[in-house]
């Protein structure tokens, strides 16, 4: 994932820049090296002489032509992104603290909740969670009993209200982009579903 | 594998003599020989005299070979007959890090065939960066009757269908290890292709695949695989899931849990602790996917035998780290990430004494307007209540000379010692000098050195120090430092144990790669990118040693005469005939 980040410096993504302006120098600024011809040379390849600023967040990316040598002594090479450093493997959003908190309404539950989408990482586990949370309503009235795989035996299909404002049944799209879209939940019952046509099942069901 | 190790005993018999020598059965030899399990004390008896050359190669039944291209299939085979367990290893480590062309090499086929008819009983294969299709896979699983590991880490080139071949048809698996790679996740389909007759497995990681797995099929696995003691489940499987296995596999040692974050009922919570604390084996701890501080307690009747934690997938805060800790007093090694901050780190020194590795990964390495992440006094702190270190990764933003010194002060054991300063060529952040002293202290203080990252902006100086005094270090990885040829000098001149130098962006140019002329043979490899070696300086050196493969890596559009990435490393297979367009080999 983040492994291709230090790629997409070299690549045409980065808003038709020719290779010389991403070119970065070696060594202190400021200094010029000696090589091993004897004779002192800015490294001609590599100078300091541009940086490039690179954003490499979501999808907008600034990049920005900078600085001269001089400047650049300035801030050495904090502002320059660099293939392969720092020298971390692709995991390099592990753990990264994010939350997308939606509604989920269930017919006839007198009251919603709110679930963290950040937190699931596949359609399955968030459709388990949401049977245990709302079971949870039956569970109350019976406190020894074990937990019912449906809540009062009744069918749920699972909905979604989406970016466009527009009622969506969950599991069409891949989970990244359902997380991204997805404004609130609503489990509606599925004899309510029936007059509209709602046959097929989701392309992305949550088992194998 | 290292024939020039020149370690001779004095008083080796030669096969010339061989009526004066006290006669000693071969199969006494054989017997004694079989018993060494180092590959470097094998290499060293192998040099001893003709006779124990023979002993050895027939005794021996593992072969490490830590770069691929210095020897071929049918060399080993032809030397070591009885092998049935290779390791292998193939791409420069760099490769972790992008700068290695895609299609640059080290792929194991050509191995496996050569495996399949001279080692038809091998039963391990464990494989570090090297390129394996599906169609390799599938050939493994049906070549080898008696395979029993698979181990795959940093491997590219395959796809699941290639794991669900192994699955099918190996029926005696023990091992299968999957960790860190390019893999193409299809599905998680192929863990249901384990046959119901089969229980031998023993060690099963899939933890980096993401695809969600036929729960069913691994709960059963698990459940008839009653010699389980290593499992790392992906971030599919659930705390829920987790309670479930866990169940039924109590004698586990090791760990990897799924996702740690979902939303647990209070039962739930209590059948998850109950289940943990009935693995009274368990000593590794790894996963802990996005754990949520609130249900860490769960661990804690595991943490008081833990002695080692992997938190790195897991941004705890310092104070859920701290929590965690005081429960952990028996620790030896612990990763964590570094959004627990010094304050956390200051948990890590007042609760671990015995700790004697520590890895600290960025949270957010590419992302500059992080303004905390750990600091100098975190580590500080660490030294101070863990005088055991002896393995540090640690990535911070700020460093001063003055802490290190306190560091190697505190822990003058260091085996290896990796700092990495976030920002190239950072000086001392409050003397804004270079961090030549901080290098130069860990190398005067800590003898016993072997590997040694440095960053941060350094001078010539930093690699005066290290050829004078770092005379065990063994690895040593440069970035953004250096002043002129002179740096790599010393180093090539001084460090005399030397066996792998990579070089990145740094003022060395030809007369320091030429330096190290005399030196190379007896080292695995050199890479060195982005400095100032020209292709005449590369030919030069192949030129000068033909047992040498000098390999130059072209980037478009360079100018000719630069040597871009340089790769060295000396074979005995010769030239590499696999090579893409883009490496040269001179």
């Amino acid at each position: 994932m983040s492994s291709e980040n230090g790629k997409r410096l070299l690549e045409t993504d980065a808003g038709g820049l020719n290779f010389e302006a991403t070119e970065l120098t070696l060594g202190l600024p400021g200094e010029p090296r000696v090589t091993s011809d004897g004779g002192a040379k800015l490294g001609s390849k590599r100078g300091f002489s541009e940086t490039v600023d690179l954003k490499l967040g979501d999808n907008n990316r600034e990049v920005k032509l900078g600085h001269s040598l001089q400047e650049a002594a300035k801030s050495p090479v904090s502002k320059t992104q660099v293939v392969g450093w720092p020298p971390v493997r692709g995991f390099a959003k592990r753990g990264k603290k994010s939350c997308k908190y939606v509604k989920v309404a269930v017919d006839g539950a007198p009251y919603l909740r709110k679930v963290d989408l950040e937190i699931y990482n596949s359609y399955q586990q968030l459709l388990t969670s949401l049977e245990d949370m709302f079971s949870c309503f039956t569970i109350r009235n019976y406190l020894n009993e074990k937990k019912i795989e449906q809540v009062n035996g009744i069918e749920y299909m699972p909905t979604y209200e989406d970016k466009d404002g527009d009622w969506m049944l969950v599991g069409d799209v891949p989970w990244q982009m359902f997380v991204e879209s997805c404004k609130r939940l609503r489990l509606m019952k599925s004899s309510e579903a029936v007059g509209l046509g709602l046959t097929t099942g989701p392309k992305y069901s949550s088992t194998n | 594998m290292e024939p020039s190790e020149l370690k001779r005993s004095k008083d080796s018999p030669n096969s010339d003599e061989s009526t004066r020598r006290s006669s000693f059965p071969d199969e006494v030899l054989e017997r004694v020989l079989s018993l060494l399990k180092s590959h470097r004390d094998r290499s060293s008896v192998s040099l001893v005299c003709k006779d124990w050359y023979n002993a050895e190669r027939w005794s021996r039944t593992h072969v490490f070979i830590g770069n691929c291209y210095s020897v071929s299939p049918e060399i080993v085979a032809r030397r070591f007959p009885k092998i049935r367990s290779v390791t292998l290893k193939g791409k420069p480590r760099f490769s972790d890090f992008n700068l290695v062309p895609e299609n640059w090499g080290a792929d194991i086929h050509a191995w496996l065939v050569v495996f399949a008819a001279k080692y038809p009983f091998l039963e391990e294969l464990r494989l570090k960066r090297m390129a394996i299709s599906d169609e390799s896979l599938e050939f493994l699983a049906v070549s080898f009757p008696n395979f029993k590991a698979l181990s795959l880490l940093s491997c590219d080139g395959f796809s699941t269908n290639g794991l669900a071949a192994i699955a099918t048809h190996c029926k005696n698996l023990t091992e299968l290890d999957i960790q860190e790679n390019g893999i193409d996740d299809k599905g998680g389909s192929w863990l249901s292709c384990f046959p119901e007759s089969f229980t031998s497995l023993e060690v099963l990681n899939f933890a980096n695949l993401s695809s969600d797995i036929n729960f069913d099929a691994l709960e059963r696995l698990v459940g008839r695989c009653k010699s389980m003691r290593v499992l790392k489940l992906n971030r599919s499987v659930s705390l829920e899931q987790l309670q479930r296995l866990l169940v039924n596999a109590p004698q586990l040692a090791e760990l990897g849990t799924g996702s740690f974050s979902e939303e647990l009922t209070f039962r739930q919570y209590v059948e998850l602790e109950s289940a943990l604390s009935n693995c009274q084996n368990m000593h590794t701890l790894y996963g802990l996917w996005d754990a949520k501080g609130i249900y860490l307690p769960a661990l804690y009747p595991v943490c008081t035998h833990l002695t080692f934690l992997n938190l790195s997938y897991a941004a705890l805060r310092s104070d859920e780290l701290a929590k965690l800790l005081a429960h952990c007093p028996r620790l030896k090694r612990l990763w964590v990430l570094d959004t627990v901050e010094d304050k956390g780190l200051e948990a890590v020194g007042l609760n671990c004494p015995l700790l004697e590795e520590l890895r600290v990964f960025p949270a957010d390495p590419f992302d500059e307007e992080i303004i905390h992440g750990v600091t100098e006094a975190g580590f500080v702190a660490v030294s101070f209540g863990c005088p055991r270190l002896q393995y540090v990764l640690y990535f911070c933003r700020q460093m001063t000379n003055a802490a290190v010194a306190t560091i190697v002060q505190n822990c003058p054991d260091f085996t290896h010692f990796r700092l990495c300063i976030m920002n190239p060529g950072q000086p001392d952040y409050i003397t804004n000098e270079p961090m030549d002293e901080a290098f130069g202290a860990v190398v005067k203080t800590c003898t016993k050195l072997q590997r040694l990252s440095v960053s941060g902006r350094l001078t010539d100086l930093t690699f005066e120090y290290i050829g004078r005094y770092a005379k065990n270090l063994e690895t040593l990885s440069v970035a953004f430092a250096g002043s002129s040829d002179w740096g790599m000098q010393c180093v090539m001149g001084g460090c005399s144990k030397l066996r792998k130098l990579e070089i990145r962006d740094c003022p060395f140019g030809n007369a320091a790669l030429l330096s190290g002329l005399e030196k190379y043979e007896s080292m695995r490899s050199l890479w060195m990118s982005a400095c100032n070696v020209t292709m005449n300086g590369c030919r030069l050196l192949a030129r000068e040693m033909p047992r040498l493969n000098v390999e130059v890596m072209k980037e478009d559009g360079s100018d000719d005469s630069q040597a871009d990435k340089v790769y060295v490393y000396r074979s005995i297979a010769g030239p590499r005939r696999d090579a893409p367009p883009s490496v040269l080999t001179l």
